[in-house]
């Protein structure tokens, strides 16, 4: 007989407030098997988990289950603390009842607690037949690729090989700097970018330990952390680089306006990256009118690109310090300086005399040509009524949208896109710039429009993530793997034929024959144990006992309700 | 009908249709309480012995979900589901079970929203067919 023990999490109110925790404890207490429940305000607190410590020792548990959120986030946490408290870590179950339940059924809180009974009663089902289990090791090759030479790229390039570290950068372009290389000056500290590169660029390309390929473009992936074999390809002639781990900095595109505001018809509109270029030319426009949130915070992309106000902010200043009696206004919907030195930069252009008119997306903003530009017509919230200006340059405050080639750079990394094309990220809070998959990280516009300095931060966070695992030169293989049980197997090859990793070959002992798994090349998917005939192949944490648990538990209690 | 409240199975990979649960559940998009997860590794580990065991004891509906084709964690196990999981909605056609009670769909870590459909159409679909009549023969 196992002695489980089962701690439900209130989550605060996330749980609590939809779920009734006090009675799925007492439900929990009258589960087979289980010698002890209780309920915490955070599982995950200190004080969580110092409880679920004190009770392991208290109650003599050798079984763990917590229900609380995803196991996607938070089972490491949970593992580590029933190994300090001397159990083996796989004898931990998670079951998710916040994410599965109290967030997605608000309105039902009856309903909820059931659902939430049976997969506590699901969980503890698996949990009496967990198993201790032994993980695997395997080695690291201690080189990186880092995908993209943008600031957030590069940056993450030169830590790397500051830390001397192999590391492969590759850029579709034939020069390093992204977006950056085509701005000249970065707010809100106006340093001039070239320096901010130059230094960067020098860095990696005096370093023997960087490797830069550009006008190249990533075309196959393979592997896993810590053995990745990363294909490069340039002109036609492909290179396969070993790497331990991968970072993504492949950055973002300006969004061009779809003749929006006379964009392409009426002369002096242009975009920011056209401002951009013009004021380093040595441009002095005297009346520039921006209008920003153009092509965002709307239906189909509804997202704020968080850049271009500050970009308008920067560029406002910098033609008032051309020709301190140009007229600037900015057109905004809100205006978003967030951090205190762009908020400084904010106040500057307002006493500066830089014009803020508020505007609404149900009355934007009308551009025709005229005799000297072009006539902007707008109708001020501000001041409830129209108002028009005239300009030389009206500038267009574009967001950033997610480069084309994502998509596919997604699916060679098996890494997943949000519904704009951005890499999504393992967890904002608790795994930033890291990927759901072990070894590949994330970092600058790639994953959401960052300022210049938001990119280096989490460029050097990148490459300290990357760091980890090839520093440690190993990495710890879950113990997720398949085994095969010789008495039962017959040799029929099937599982061989349906692994995708030919880790499963059919060996020959004692006078039987029978499917035997390399457990390094193994990365515990199941395939094979669905494919097994004999119930012979089993992958451990999933067993066909296990799941075949969870399915009675699920039917045993569902049937006792009334349907 | 409408008073009938179906239970359900789900089988979830790890990489995507799970995390496609999560992020449904941080966007806090409702849904019907009526399915429950187990959660796989991936798809293709699912075995029919599992779908025929819920059925047969008289859980209403089954759900397997994974990652779209091509976008395997492990890549091309989903191939295999989606080969595998049509010939066991034959099994139970053939069985006198309504194949309907089981259904495959793909559902990406960035796709809450797909999932609540997927939830929702599914138990509105099973509401329709009814209680499994395996309800009440128990073994």
């Amino acid at each position: 007989m196992a002695r489980i023990g089962v701690f439900i999490c209130h989550c605060g109110h996330n749980i609590a407030s939809t779920v009734n925790v006090e009675e799925l404890v007492e439900f929990a207490k009258t589960l087979p098997e289980v010698v002890a429940a209780e309920h915490n305000l955070y599982s995950c607190s200190e004080e969580g988990l110092g409880s679920i410590r004190k009770s392991i020792e208290k109650n003599k548990l050798d079984r763990v289950v917590v229900a609380a959120c995803t196991p996607r986030t938070h089972e490491p946490l949970f593992r580590k603390t029933v190994e300090l408290a001397g159990i083996n870590k796989y004898l931990f179950e998670f079951v998710n009842i916040r994410e599965h339940v109290s967030w997605i059924h608000a309105k039902e809180p009856k309903s909820a607690t059931e659902k939430a009974k049976k997969l506590v009663a699901m969980g503890v089902a698996k949990a009496a037949l967990l198993e201790p289990q032994k993980e695997g090791e395997s080695s690291v090759i201690p080189t990186a690729v880092v995908i993209g030479g943008g600031i957030a790229g590069i940056t993450a390039a030169a830590s790397l090989v500051a830390q001397r570290i192999d590391t492969h950068l590759v850029e579709t372009e034939s020069r390093l700097g992204g977006n950056l290389a085509d701005i000249e000056v970065i707010g809100p500290q106006f340093l001039k970018s070239k320096q901010l590169l130059d230094e960067l660029i020098m860095e990696l390309k005096t370093s023997t330990k960087a490797h830069l390929h550009l006008s190249s473009r990533v075309t196959e992936v393979k592997g896993f952390v810590g053995n990745f074999e990363v294909t490069v390809d340039r002109a036609g002639k492909a290179g396969k680089i070993p790497a331990g781990a991968i970072i993504v900095a492949t950055g973002a595109k300006e969004w061009t306006p779809n003749g929006e505001y006379g964009f392409g018809t009426v002369p002096g509109v242009i975009t920011q990256q056209d401002l951009e270029t013009r004021l380093a030319k040595g441009e002095k426009p005297k009346r520039v009118v921006f209008i920003q949130c153009v092509g965002s915070r709307q239906p189909g992309r509804e997202y704020c690109s968080r850049v271009c106000c500050n970009a308008s902010l920067k560029n406002a200043l910098r033609i008032l310090d051309a020709a301190p009696d140009a007229i600037v206004s900015i057109l905004h919907r809100d205006i978003m300086s967030y951090g205190t030195a762009s908020e400084h930069m904010y106040r500057r252009a307002s006493e500066r005399g830089v014009r803020f008119v508020r505007y609404g997306l149900d009355r934007p903003a009308k551009v025709s040509p005229s005799k000297s530009g072009a006539v902007v017509e707008v109708f001020d919230e501000t001041l409830d009524e129209d108002i028009d200006m005239d300009a030389d340059l009206v500038v267009l405050a574009t967001p950033m949208v997610a480069r084309d080639d994502s998509r596919e750079l997604g699916k060679l990394l098996k890494v997943p896109l949000d519904k704009f094309g951005f890499f999504l990220e393992a967890h904002v809070k608790l795994r930033p710039v890291e990927f759901a998959t072990d070894g590949v990280f994330i970092c600058g516009s790639a994953r959401w429009p960052s300022s210049v300095s938001e990119c280096i931060s989490q460029g050097k966070a990148a490459a300290a993530k990357a760091a980890i695992p090839i520093r440690k030169g190993k990495v710890v293989i879950e113990a997720i793997t398949a085994q095969s049980d010789s008495d039962k197997c017959s040799a029929c090859g099937n599982c061989v034929i349906a692994c995708p990793y030919e880790a499963i070959e059919i060996v020959e002992a004692d006078g039987k024959r029978y499917a035997k798994v390399n457990e390094t090349l193994c990365k515990g998917c199941g395939t094979c144990v669905a494919a097994c005939p004999n119930d012979a192949m089993q992958q451990r944490g999933f067993t066909t006992r296990q799941l075949g648990a969870m399915i009675d538990a699920l039917v045993k209690n569902a049937m006792e309700e009334t349907p | 009908m409408t008073d009938f409240r179906p239970t359900i199975l789900a089988f979830c990979c790890n990489w995507c249709s799970y995390a496609g649960a999560d992020l449904a559940g941080v966007s806090r998009l409702q849904m019907p309480p009526n399915v429950h997860i187990i959660r796989v590794m991936c798809s293709a580990s699912v075995k029919p012995e599992y779908v025929l065991k819920a059925l047969s004891q008289g859980i209403d509906g089954v759900l397997v979900l994974g990652c779209h084709i091509g976008d395997c964690h492990y890549m091309t196990g989903n191939h295999r589901t989606a080969k595998r999981m049509p010939l066991v909605q034959k099994v139970l056609k053939e069985t006198g079970i309504d194949e309907r009670r089981l259904k495959l769909d793909w559902v990406s870590a960035a796709e809450g929203e797909k999932f609540q459909k997927v939830i929702v159409d599914f138990v509105q679909e099973v509401q329709m067919l009814g209680p499994s009549p395996l309800r009440e023969v128990r073994f």
